[in-house]
């Protein structure tokens, strides 16, 4: 039995499964990539974000809180918005500084915003998990003659990263909800391959077929983190 | 915890199938005295259909379906709505009738049923005028990105004569959004219907950038035969009172006048 | 500079009375759908933590769905799902108890959709804000209300959810910031909130830039003013702990 005919069979249109099912699948390869690009470049963002507000002086920890505060404080589509049509307005400058490449391309655009968007989130996790370690441990490290770098390295770096799993992988799946954001933009992601498809033939039945494979692709995600977080905290179950 | 979550899955499931089951559950067909219609509309595709500084609906749509509900003394209540989600919108009972330069299309029939048309025009390819020696057949067009509405005869037609040449097609909730990005030079071409592009050239401080380019587009294949307003199939009343209306108001004047109100050539 | 500023007046010729009015509506539909969020988290929170094992399956599955779904997608499935669903079922019923066919037609309008949308995803994620609060009560406290001769119903009333109230508001608050940010996503359902209104207007202005940015601050003052309202709820419900509690 082929796949298309146990989804036949549980009560799916067939043709339509023909007609449309093989763009979805597309759109799920565009979603996948935007998620897979923006979170790990926005981790990398996040990084010196969360260290600039627990470490850095007062200036530049006030711009780190504010733009940790603006992309977290105002909705993604908004954001969305305003980085690909507002960024329309000054192309004449984007051009100039080199970088209208990336605003051209909805794709890139849509990168660019999730990834400035997670980075705020994900900086804050970070934030809180490094400031939930004890500063005993920081001034022992300190005495012991580390630097401010080599405590954050060896000391608490590793400890807050195991405390920031769980919601990292919260903010992952998030991510996955979100980027179908970029269907607003013109990407034909998912969600942007289940708009025309419904948009084609007027059958509902295609959101639910989106519906369940993102569900789907959640449960998969959710079940990989959390055997990824029982492997990284093996030693911290001792009794 | 395992276990239970196995579990919903399969209750998931049968709450979808429950869903979809009710969604193809016949509708029910009655008759009607109509004395109010409600009229969906998308409100962003000047100057068919848009929204005024004052937050009111005009455009020659507007008009028509205005003038059609004087001829036939009914009231008239207009719901905007995304173009996205016209037609089912119109079968989830929000509104009686779209107005909204809807193309009678063979594909759209399935759905929806129409009334006769109420004017008729060919779509037309825009580009910047860098490209003016764009040539648009599909074979020019490989490699090139065409912007057009979603769910739209455009859209449709790109879709299936340029796409598979291998142009790149990108579409957009609104006319409005295409136009911007045609601007800012995110597409190299739109292909959008020629009496809405024609002004959006002429006065729009963007469509400086851009000129048509090649012929008038028709495939009836793809475009149909005119522009009308969509109704459920299942108010055979209604078609006939807008029928008549469309009939009447070009009898009397009134279609003429409206027409002379936005375009200097006849839209009929 | 000064003619996009004029484009933001109060008034027929600028978009400032329009951007309020869609504000307006955006804090109607949050606050509309707050308190049925509210009663469908606590009702799947007590599903999944009863005895009943289909209440359990029933309450997790509640959660897998609402949850994973993205919410653009569940916007779509109810506004354009809902009237089928709703007419499909009232045939139903008619056919079933033999009754002539009414046609009944259900129109779910768009603000409607809008809230019941918003409300099954607050629902969902904040069943697991009770659920973690109802178990973070003591153990011991239910034993001793039993001990006393507290029925089960008594017991929840009266011991555990006047103090589920303080130790969920910490996650409600989070849930309902983003609550505010996800009505931004109910303007593709073609509602005139905030979000809505600023597409509007910058299209009409050709102003994008301008108005999704003031779009933005509108959207950050909201969740500002809601951070100060839950800090001070924050301290109201933790004024009887406050002595015990601060110490730790």
């Amino acid at each position: 039995m082929t796949a298309a005919d146990f989804l036949g069979s549980a009560g799916f249109d067939p043709v339509l499964l023909d007609q449309y099912g093989p763009s979805l699948l597309r759109g799920l390869r565009t979603t996948l990539a935007l998620v897979a690009i923006s979170v790990p470049l926005g981790f990398a963002l996040a990084l010196p974000l969360a260290f600039v507000r627990v470490e850095g002086g007062p200036l530049l920890r006030a711009a780190a809180t504010g733009f940790t505060g603006f992309f977290r404080g105002t909705p993604l589509l908004a954001q969305l918005f305003l980085l690909y049509y507002g960024a329309a307005q000054f192309h004449g400058a984007l051009q100039a500084a080199g970088v209208w490449w990336m605003f051209r391309d909805a794709f890139w655009c849509a990168i660019l915003t999730f990834t400035l968007n997670t980075a705020s989130y994900q900086a804050e996790i970070l934030r809180g998990a490094a400031q939930a370690i004890p500063a005993g441990q920081i001034e022992a490290g300190r005495a012991l003659g580390f630097g401010q770098f080599g405590i954050y390295r060896a000391i608490v770096g590793p400890q807050a990263l195991i405390l920031a799993l769980r919601p990292l992988g919260n903010e992952l799946i998030l991510m996955i909800k979100a980027s179908s954001l970029a269907s607003v933009v013109t990407v034909v992601d998912l969600m942007g391959a289940s708009k025309r498809a419904f948009s084609g033939s007027l059958d509902f039945e295609v959101y639910l077929w989106a519906a369940l494979i993102y569900l789907a692709l959640v449960e998969i995600v959710r079940r990989i983190w959390n055997a990824l977080e029982r492997r990284m905290t093996r030693h911290l179950r001792t009794a | 915890m395992r276990l239970a979550l196995g579990v919903s899955r399969r209750a998931l499931c049968a709450t979808l199938l429950a869903l979809i089951a009710a969604s193809l559950a016949p509708p029910s067909l009655q008759a009607k005295e109509w004395t109010t219609i409600r009229i969906g509309t998308e409100g962003a595709y000047p100057p068919f259909n848009f929204v005024d500084s004052n937050q009111q609906l005009q455009g020659f749509d507007i008009d028509i379906a205005k003038a059609i509900c004087d001829e036939e003394k009914v009231t008239c209540e207009f719901v905007a709505q995304d173009w996205d989600g016209l037609i089912p919108a119109l079968l989830a009972g929000k509104y009686d009738a779209i107005f909204a330069s809807m193309s009678i299309t063979e594909e759209r029939k399935n759905a929806i049923a129409f009334s006769n048309k109420y004017y008729q025009s060919p779509a037309l390819f825009v580009a910047d005028k860098k490209n003016a020696a764009l040539v648009p057949t599909p074979q020019a067009m490989a490699g090139k990105t065409i912007g057009a509405q979603s769910a739209t005869v455009s859209a449709k037609y790109l879709d299936g004569v340029f796409a598979p040449a291998g142009a790149e097609i990108k579409l957009y909730a609104t006319q409005d959004e295409a136009n911007l990005d045609l601007a800012s030079g995110r597409v190299d071409a739109v292909l959008a219907d020629k009496v809405v592009m024609l002004p959006w050239l002429e006065k729009s401080p963007d469509g400086r950038c851009c000129q048509m380019i090649g012929a008038d587009v028709n495939d009836p294949k793809y475009f149909g035969e005119g522009i009308g307003a969509g109704l459920r199939k299942d108010d055979p009343d209604l078609k006939a009172l807008i029928d008549k209306g469309i009939a009447d108001i070009r009898a009397n004047g009134a279609y003429a006048k409206i027409n002379a109100k936005y375009f200097p050539f006849s839209l009929y | 500079m000064s003619e996009a500023l004029a484009s933001l007046a109060y008034g027929p010729d600028g978009w400032g009375d329009e951007l309020l009015s869609g504000l307006w509506l955006t804090v109607r539909l949050a606050l509309t759908a707050l308190p049925f969020g509210l009663g469908i988290g606590l009702g799947v929170a007590l599903l999944k933590d009863s005895r009943s094992w289909t209440g359990r399956l029933f309450g997790e599955a509640y959660t897998t769905v609402f949850r994973g779904l993205p919410e653009l997608l569940t916007i779509f499935i109810v506004y354009f799902g809902a009237p089928r669903l709703l007419s499909a079922s009232v045939a139903w019923t008619e056919r079933l108890t033999g009754r002539e066919p009414s046609g009944f037609a259900a129109a779910v309008d768009g603000f409607t959709a809008g809230v019941v949308a918003l409300a099954l995803v607050f629902g969902a994620f904040s069943s697991e804000v009770f659920l973690g609060a109802i178990r973070g009560v003591p153990g011991s406290q239910r034993e001793a209300a039993e001990s006393l001769g507290l029925s089960r119903f008594a017991t929840f009333r009266l011991v555990i959810l006047p103090q589920v109230w303080r130790l969920a508001l910490p996650g409600l608050t989070n849930n309902w910031l983003v609550m505010l940010k996800d009505t931004s996503l109910v303007s593709v359902i073609a509602l005139a909130e905030l979000m809505r209104q600023s597409d509007v207007a910058a299209r009409a202005t050709h102003e994008p830039f301008l108005f999704y940015l003031v779009a933005c601050l509108l959207y950050l003052g909201l969740s500002g003013l809601s951070t100060a309202g839950a800090l001070w709820l924050e301290r109201r419900a933790g004024r009887s702990f406050a002595s015990a509690a601060r110490q730790g």
